[in-house]
């Protein structure tokens, strides 16, 4: 399925519920402006410029019911995660999760990120995909981000007894670490 | 053997005449103890060299060929480095059983070995008894390997004793019966009566069909009993530590280590009797020489040696519940349905005689 | 006599058994607990960490030539297929024209890793179960492809010889007739191994109906390479994302349905024939031109993210990359194979006995350093 296709399909699942707001907002620009305004009618962000595949941003009250209809629903049925990475994009923490259907052979990134760094939560995507939970538990060990209904949260990699979470940026070690 | 017969002779003459007779029986009986212990201890040394360069071979490699001409000192080597190892034991270990273990298999293979007869007259024992007194002998190892799993008061070595235990147990009876039926074409469980019935034929050509059965059957449970490869998920399982001699080090590990060759010398021992006519050459080429027998029963006796350690290099491992399987549900049957064809075959006097 | 009836409740016990991270049977550092009722498993879980290098981390301060370095000690049994991956990421992000030649050198090299990986494999799998000798013959083959390696790359383990741009150097002349000459060699040895393992009646009672995994698992396991594809679930990056000179070459992609031991240790087998003839096809032919296309000496991708899916002989490799346009990447991302695949062992090993569960990890065929990063 094209790009398109797939953004018609996932946006509708979400629609903004100030649509009507702002369609008339949009409506009385086009009249005053003479051009036609693009306007998101979905709560979700799709961005397709600087990446090989569709992403989606999402906000995180909604990560799991996507991600359900994502592998649920029989026109998108992305039943394959590929990959599940913690991002640390400066201000705010995020994970990304690379999505693909094995059976109509599309690709989609979804993207969460969420502002709280003292004490970051996300849903859990584990019982949708049973891969997630191996790899959530890497992403709470090294950003720290805890993943709610999740089977097993602790450490992976790090002992138990570990402090910090070294993938984030502002992780300082002044003995393991060798800054260039 | 004539020769060696007068040996023996003057001995024991001279002995009895020097002595009064308690203490020259006595004497004898400790001079030939002490000719088995030379036999084993050359025997064990010979057996793990053989046993290493037959793996090298079937592994595309060399192995050990420096220690001595060809690497026969190889195994000197090793049980200097055992005898100079230290002797740990485990703290809560029931000290008496721990170290009592190993001498219940070493003796159980020792004793066993004086009644092998290597050639004519060359035999410690000869007693009427003689197959039925072998398979009893046997048994008494089991308990080694038992006391040895629990006094070393670890769980892993419990729990490989407790396997190892129960796979020579079940296999036993397939060893018994399978010489069972042979025993049904000599009429005697003396060993030397076994050999002369076989003057007219090896046992396995005279017993042809069944006979061939028996012997594999034989061979198959000989080597479970001695806890080989392809049975040996109790000591090369390494997920749980050594199995039951984890716990043991320096001599007491090359206890139990030699006496599991002397084992398999063992059972190939009693198969070459049994089936293949010990000392006698084929066809009778050379009976003039008795000195030869020696040569001809090491021979057979290691061909079935090799045959062992193939098995040991070449298949995977049967799991546990697999081995048991195939003892209770395909051998025991078979074994018993050989019997009555055996018994038939005697009956009808359909055997091969030569 | 009076005799009394005492109540007793016998529930079996379980306890726990620690498969150490220093063992012959979990191929490098995992410690395995396992929790265990008399032979039967009931829970197993994995401790990962011992041989982590916090390769991510460093990759967010090294130059992308340098980042090559660090993949091949991933997965040290698929080098040549780790580099790949970054330098097919570096070099699609720059959108650099890569010559036919380094394509094909790239795909046939790939191609020998992917054996010499599952010769090892196969040697470390009839060690496991128990067939001592194959260890050596695995070995053996596997040392005539090293020695291959070793003349046009020169190292034997961590190869290094795809650079962002293509090939370090040229192939070595003798590199066309020693591959052909393995080739020929080789045909006439996988039926040797089939006759000493697969045809085995214990090795097969061993494996079959073992570590049974369904097609579905499979995939919300993530599993890939010959563990989807024993499952039947057709994952083959080289079929449905090609790279190099991969959409050149016709073969078929091994699947077997039965999804237990014995099918995943086919599939491998069957790949093997199939990379001998990916390397037929293509080693006649190998098109002359540059081995390498200049590249700026500080390689800075554009800003944006990549990905880059290969097929290492382990599964599917991916290489993420967030860049901000400066010299290190803001955040790298490998999604190694080996981290999906261990994650199915507590669901596949879970009411099977601790025999299947060295035959099934055999199978599973984990490289810890991949896992672990």
């Amino acid at each position: 399925m094209t790009n398109e296709a797939l953004q018609e399909i996932i946006g509708s699942w979400f629609p903004n519920p100030k649509l009507s707001e702002v369609s008339e907002q949009a409506e009385a620009l086009e009249e005053d402006q003479g051009e036609q305004i693009l306007f998101n009618p979905s709560l979700l962000e799709f961005i397709e410029e600087e990446s090989q595949f569709l992403n989606v941003l999402v906000p995180k009250e909604y990560l799991h019911e996507l991600m359900a209809k994502l592998k649920s629903d029989d026109n998108t049925k992305f039943d394959y995660l590929f990959c599940l990475s913690g991002v640390d994009w400066g201000e705010e923490l995020g994970v990304v999760y690379h999505l693909e259907s094995t059976e109509h052979r599309h690709t989609i990134v979804v993207k969460v990120k969420t502002k709280d760094r003292e004490n970051p939560i996300l849903d859990s995507v584990w019982n949708i995909w049973r891969t997630a939970e191996f790899h959530e538990r890497e992403v709470f060990d090294f950003f720290g981000i805890k993943f709610n209904n999740h089977p097993n949260l602790k450490r992976l990699f790090l002992t138990d007894e570990w402090e910090g979470f070294p993938l984030r940026k502002d992780y300082v070690d002044e003995i393991n670490m060798v800054i260039k | 053997m004539n020769k060696a017969l007068s040996i023996t002779k003057t001995i024991h003459d001279w002995l009895f005449s020097i002595m009064p007779e308690t203490t020259a029986s006595i004497v004898e009986m400790i001079l030939v103890a002490l000719v088995y212990l030379g036999v084993f201890a050359i025997a064990g040394l010979f057996l793990v060299l053989l046993e290493r360069r037959v793996a090298a071979w079937f592994q595309l490699r060399i192995g050990p060929n420096r220690v001595g001409f060809q690497g026969l000192l190889q195994t000197m080597a090793d049980a200097l480095k055992l005898v100079s190892k230290e002797l740990t034991g485990t703290d809560k270990a029931d000290k008496f059983l721990y170290n009592l273990a190993p001498y219940f298999v070493i003796i159980s293979a020792l004793m066993a070995l004086g009644l092998i007869p290597f050639t004519k007259d060359f035999q410690a024992f000869d007693i009427n008894i003689g197959i039925f007194f072998l398979i009893a002998i046997s048994s008494i190892g089991v308990i080694g390997i038992l006391l040895g799993g629990w006094a070393s008061n670890n769980k892993f070595a419990l729990i490989g004793a407790m396997r190892s235990g129960v796979q020579t147990i079940s296999y036993e009876l397939s060893v018994g019966l399978s010489l069972l039926t042979m025993i049904l074409l000599t009429g005697s469980l003396q060993l030397s009566e076994i050999v002369e019935v076989q003057k007219s034929g090896w046992l396995i050509v005279q017993g042809h069909v069944p006979a061939i059965i028996a012997f594999m059957i034989y061979m198959i449970a000989g080597t479970a009993e001695t806890n080989r490869a392809p049975f040996d998920m109790v000591e090369a399982e390494s997920e749980l530590g050594a199995g039951f001699h984890t716990e043991y080090s320096g001599m007491k590990f090359a206890y139990f280590f030699l006496a599991e060759f002397i084992n398999m010398f063992l059972i190939a021992a009693i198969a070459t009797t049994v089936f293949f006519g010990a000392w006698l050459s084929p066809f009778g080429i050379t009976e003039s020489i008795p000195w030869l027998g020696v040569f001809w029963f090491l021979a057979k006796t290691l061909v079935l040696v090799f045959l062992m350690m193939w098995f040991r290099w070449t298949f995977p491992r049967l799991r546990v519940d697999q081995l048991l399987t195939l003892e209770w549900k395909y051998l025991l049957p078979m074994n018993l349905v050989n019997i009555m064809i055996m018994a038939l075959i005697v009956w009808q006097k359909l055997t091969i005689q030569i | 006599m009076e005799t009394t009836i005492v109540d007793t409740n016998f529930k079996s016990e379980e306890y726990f058994i620690n498969m150490g991270p220093q063992h012959p049977a979990t191929h490098g550092v995992l410690r395995l607990l396992l929790t265990i009722d008399g032979e039967i498993i009931k829970k197993v879980e994995p401790d990962l960490g011992y041989i982590h290098r916090s390769i991510e981390k460093m990759c967010e301060r090294d130059s992308y030539q340098q980042i090559v370095h660090l993949t091949d000690r991933m997965d040290y049994l698929s080098s040549h297929i780790n580099n790949e991956a970054v330098c097919l990421t570096v070099e699609n992000a720059l959108e650099l024209e890569i010559p036919d030649r380094v394509k094909v050198v790239r795909t046939i090299i790939g191609e020998l890793t992917r054996i010499a990986s599952h010769c090892l494999w196969w040697g470390v799998m009839g060690m496991d179960v128990g067939a001592l000798t194959t260890y050596f013959y695995g070995f053996r083959d596997r040392e005539m492809i090293n020695d291959i390696f070793e003349e046009t790359c020169g190292a034997r383990l961590t190869m290094n010889y795809n650079v962002p741009g293509g090939l370090m150097w040229d192939i070595h002349p003798n590199f066309v007739k020693r591959t052909k000459d393995f080739v020929a060699h080789f045909k006439t040895k996988i039926p040797e191994y089939d006759r000493l393992l697969t045809g085995n009646i214990i090795f097969q009672k061993r494996t079959k109906g073992v570590g049974i995994l369904s097609k579905e698992d499979a995939i919300s396991f993530g599993a890939s390479g010959p563990v989807g594809r024993g499952s039947g679930y057709s994952c083959d990056v080289r079929k449905h994302h090609p790279y190099s000179a991969l959409d050149k070459v016709t073969f078929n992609e091994a699947l077997q349905t039965a999804g237990d031991t014995f099918a995943r240790y086919q599939v491998r087998i069957q790949e093997m024939w199939e990379s001998l003839s990916i390397i037929e096809q293509l080693i006649d032919n190998i098109p002359e031109g540059e081995h390498r296309v200049a590249t700026n000496a500080v390689i800075k991708l554009p800003k944006g993210e990549f990905y880059q899916r290969v097929e290492t002989a382990r599964g599917e490799l991916g290489v993420y990359v967030i860049s901000t346009g400066t010299k290190n990447p803001y955040r790298l991302k490998f999604r190694s194979p080996g981290f999906s695949n261990l994650s199915l062992l507590n669901h596949i090993s879970v009411g099977g006995k601790i025999g299947d569960l060295v035959a099934t990890m055999a199978t599973l065929d984990l490289v810890i350093p991949d896992i672990d990063r």
